[in-house]
C-alpha cells in the first residue's frame, strides 16, 4: 500500500453540557469517542453511518477546526492535534475542506474569483496576474468557465456551486480533502457529475479524500476503503468490496440491507433495527451496539469490543468476530 | 443552470448574455429601495438639506446673526417669511443656517458612536467569553442610564459647548451599535461560509473585516440613518436646556428656547424651528425605515 498520509489515533471529542443553574454538575456528550483509521496519498476513506454518530465531528477534528478531547491526528507523521494557531494556518494548505451545503459555504457578499482566489490571498501564495490565471484556471479544472468569475455564487445553481467549493479546495494544491456530504444537498442527476468531478481530479491531482456521507451508495460509488461509525466509534472498516459483499458486524449488516435493489425481483432479507440510536451523553454499557443487536452476548452487555483485524484488511469492533 | 445564457462571437468567443447587466448586491438594493416612495421622498429631503447646509450662508436673504430693532418679532411676512425673533432676525435664514450646525451634530456624533460601537461589537461577538462579558457589561452599565441624562451628566462634567454634545451623543451611541453589531456577529459566525474562511486557514482579522463586518453593515446603515435622527433631536434638547450650542447660534434648539417666553404673543418663533426638526428627525427615521425594507435578507423575494 501507498504511503501513509494522515493517521487518526484514538480520537475523542466531548462536548460539555452545563447542567442546573450554576452549571456545576457538567456531563458529556460524547460525540466522538475513540475514533483510528488512517488514509494512505491518493486514497479514499469513505465514511458512513446515521445522522448524529459523529462523522462530521470527526471530520472537523481532522480538520482542525475543533480540536480533539483527547488523541492525536497524524499528518505526514507530524502530531498536528495540539497545534497552535500560526502553525495550523501553514497547515491548512495541505488540508483543506468541501461543505456539504453550497448555498450556506460561499459568502454571499464575494465573487466566485474573490471566493476562489481567497485562499491564494491568505497564504500569499500568488499575487496579481498570477492569482488572476490561477483562479481561471481551477475554474475550467471543475468545468466552469472564467467569465463566471465576476458573478455572485447566487446566480449559480447547487452543483455549480459545489465546483466552486471544490476549486476553492483545490487552491493550495492539498493533498487530503475532507469533504463532508459533498452531494447530498443536491439533486441525485448533479451528485453523479460531483463524485465523478471529484474522481477525475483525484486522479488528476493524487488528491486522498475523506469522504463523509450517510448514503451508502454514494460511498460505494467514490471509495476505496469504507468506514462504517456508530455513536461515535468505528465498528467496521475494509476495503470497499469486502465490506460491502461481506459485512461482518451486525450493524454494518443492518445498514446494508437498508440499501434499495434496483431489481424488484430480487428479494433480500431486510434487517430492521429496533429501537433508537441511543443518547451520545449516556451510551449503553459494553458495545454501544448491543440494544439494538440481533446477536447480542452477555459479554456485548460489560466490554467493549475493540477495532480487530478479523480478516486480512478488515476491521471489526464485535466480539462474534474477537 | 442559472443565467448560462451565452453568445459566440463570429470569431469563435463565447461572451455571456448577460455580461453587462450583472446583478451586483447594490443594484439590487436600489431596485427595491425604489419601490418605497416614503422613504424616497424622504432621501430627497436629506439630499436637499444637505445641499442647503453646504450653499446656506450664501443664499440667506438676511444675516443670521445681526440684530434689526426695526422688526422685532415681527410674523411671517412675505419681507420675512417665517417672521423674526426678539432681536429682529429673520427665522427663515438662522433656519438655513441651523441646518448646517444640526446635520453636523448629527452625523459626526453618530458617526463617532457607529465606528465605536461597530468595533467593540465585532470584537466582543467573534471572540466571545470573558471579552464579550466586559464590553456588554460596559454597555449594560451605559443602558442603564435614560439616554438624556447620560448626556447631561457627560456635559456636567465636560462643559456646556456643541462639541461636548457631540461627544456626550456619541458616547450614548456606542452600547446601541455595540449590540446590534455584536448580535449580527454572533450569527454570521456561526454560518457555514466563515467555517469555510476558517478551514482555509484565514487570519481571525481578515475573518472578522471582511467576512462579518459587510454581512452586519445592512443593520449598521439602517440603524445609522435612524440614530442620526435620534441624535439631532437630544441635541437639540440639550441647546435648547442651555448646555450645547449657545446664543447667538442659529441652533435650532437654541432658537426654540430663546422663543419659548413669547410663546401666546409670538407663537411663529418656536413654531419653525420645532417644525424643522420635526421635519428632519421624520425624514431620517422614514429613511432608515425604507433602507431596513430593502436591506433586510428576509423580504428578498416578496
Amino acid at each position: 500500500m501507498a504511503e501513509q498520509l494522515i493517521e487518526a489515533k484514538n480520537l475523542k471529542k466531548y462536548f460539555p453540557v452545563n447542567k442546573g443553574l450554576f452549571g456545576r454538575k457538567k456531563s458529556y456528550v460524547r460525540a466522538v469517542d475513540g475514533v483510528s483509521f488512517s488514509i494512505f496519498k491518493g486514497e479514499t476513506l469513505g465514511l458512513v453511518g446515521e445522522s448524529g454518530c459523529g462523522k462530521s465531528t470527526t471530520g472537523r477534528i481532522i480538520m482542525r477546526l475543533l480540536a480533539p478531547t483527547e488523541g492525536e491526528i497524524r499528518f505526514n507523521g507530524k502530531d498536528i492535534s495540539r497545534l497552535p494557531d500560526h502553525q495550523l494556518r501553514e497547515l491548512r494548505k495541505e488540508l483543506q475542506m468541501v461543505f456539504q451545503d453550497p448555498y450556506a459555504s460561499l459568502n454571499p457578499r464575494m465573487t466566485v474569483g474573490e471566493i476562489i482566489a481567497e485562499p491564494l490571498v491568505v497564504h500569499r501564495t500568488a499575487t496579481g496576474k498570477e492569482r488572476d490565471k490561477r483562479v481561471q484556471e481551477l475554474l475550467e479544472l471543475v468545468g466552469l468557465s472564467s467569465y463566471h468569475a465576476n458573478r455572485y455564487a447566487h446566480e449559480f445553481s447547487g452543483g455549480q456551486r459545489q465546483r466552486i467549493g471544490i476549486a476553492r479546495a483545490l487552491a493550495l494544491h492539498p493533498k487530503l480533502i475532507v469533504a463532508d456530504e459533498p452531494v447530498s444537498a443536491l439533486d441525485v442527476s448533479i451528485q453523479s457529475q460531483v463524485l465523478n468531478l471529484m474522481q477525475d481530479l483525484q486522479k488528476e491531482l493524487g488528491l486522498a479524500y475523506l469522504f463523509i456521507s450517510h448514503d451508502l451508495s454514494v460511498v460505494e460509488h467514490i471509495s476505496d476503503r469504507v468506514g462504517v461509525m456508530y455513536l461515535g466509534r468505528i465498528v467496521e472498516i475494509a476495503e470497499k468490496d469486502d465490506l460491502y459483499d461481506k459485512p461482518l458486524h451486525p450493524y454494518t449488516q443492518a445498514l446494508l440491507s437498508a440499501v434499495p435493489v434496483a431489481d424488484p425481483r430480487i428479494r433480500k432479507e431486510r434487517i430492521i433495527l429496533e429501537g433508537d440510536i441511543p443518547s451520545p451523553s449516556n451510551p449503553p454499557q459494553g458495545c454501544s451496539f448491543h440494544p439494538r443487536c440481533k446477536s447480542c452476548m452477555d459479554i456485548c452487555k460489560t466490554t467493549v469490543p475493540e477495532l480487530k483485524e478479523s480478516e486480512p484488511g478488515h476491521f471489526t469492533a464485535c466480539h462474534l468476530y474477537g | 443552470m442559472a443565467n448560462n445564457s451565452v453568445v459566440v462571437q463570429p470569431d469563435g468567443r463565447v461572451v455571456p448574455q448577460d455580461a453587462e447587466k450583472a446583478r451586483t448586491p447594490f443594484s439590487e438594493f436600489w431596485r427595491k429601495f425604489k419601490k418605497q416612495r416614503l422613504a424616497v421622498v424622504a432621501g430627497c429631503f436629506i439630499i436637499l438639506l444637505f445641499i442647503i447646509s453646504l450653499i446656506g450662508p450664501y443664499i440667506t436673504p438676511y444675516s443670521a446673526i445681526e440684530p434689526d430693532y426695526d422688526n422685532i418679532l415681527s410674523p411671517p411676512t412675505l419681507k420675512h417669511l417665517a417672521g423674526t425673533d426678539a432681536y429682529g432676525r429673520d427665522i427663515f435664514s438662522r433656519i438655513i443656517e441651523g441646518t448646517r450646525i444640526s446635520l453636523f451634530v448629527g452625523l459626526t456624533s453618530v458617526l463617532v458612536g457607529a465606528i465605536g460601537g461597530t468595533f467593540l461589537g465585532l470584537i466582543s461577538g467573534f471572540y466571545g467569553k470573558w471579552v464579550d462579558s466586559v464590553i456588554m457589561r460596559f454597555c449594560d452599565v451605559l443602558f442603564a442610564f435614560p439616554g438624556i441624562l447620560l448626556a447631561i451628566g457627560i456635559i456636567a462634567i465636560l462643559g456646556p459647548g456643541l462639541e461636548n454634545v457631540i461627544i456626550a451623543v456619541a458616547i450614548f451611541s456606542i452600547p446601541i451599535f455595540a449590540r446590534i453589531v455584536r448580535s449580527s456577529t454572533l450569527s454570521l459566525k456561526a454560518t457555514m461560509y466563515v467555517e469555510a474562511a476558517r478551514s482555509i486557514g484565514a487570519s481571525p482579522r481578515r475573518i472578522i473585516f471582511k467576512h462579518i463586518f459587510p454581512g452586519t453593515l445592512s443593520s449598521i446603515i439602517v440603524y445609522f440613518t435612524m440614530r442620526i435622527g435620534t441624535s439631532i433631536l437630544t441635541a437639540a434638547s440639550l441647546s435648547f436646556l442651555g448646555l450645547g450650542a449657545q446664543p447667538p447660534s442659529p441652533e435650532w434648539g437654541a432658537m426654540l428656547s430663546s422663543g419659548r417666553d413669547f410663546l401666546n404673543t409670538a407663537p411663529h418663533v418656536t413654531f419653525f424651528p420645532g417644525f424643522a426638526i420635526f421635519l428632519t428627525v421624520l425624514a431620517f427615521n422614514l429613511l432608515g425605515d425604507g433602507l431596513r425594507d430593502a436591506l433586510d435578507p428576509k423580504m428578498k423575494d416578496e
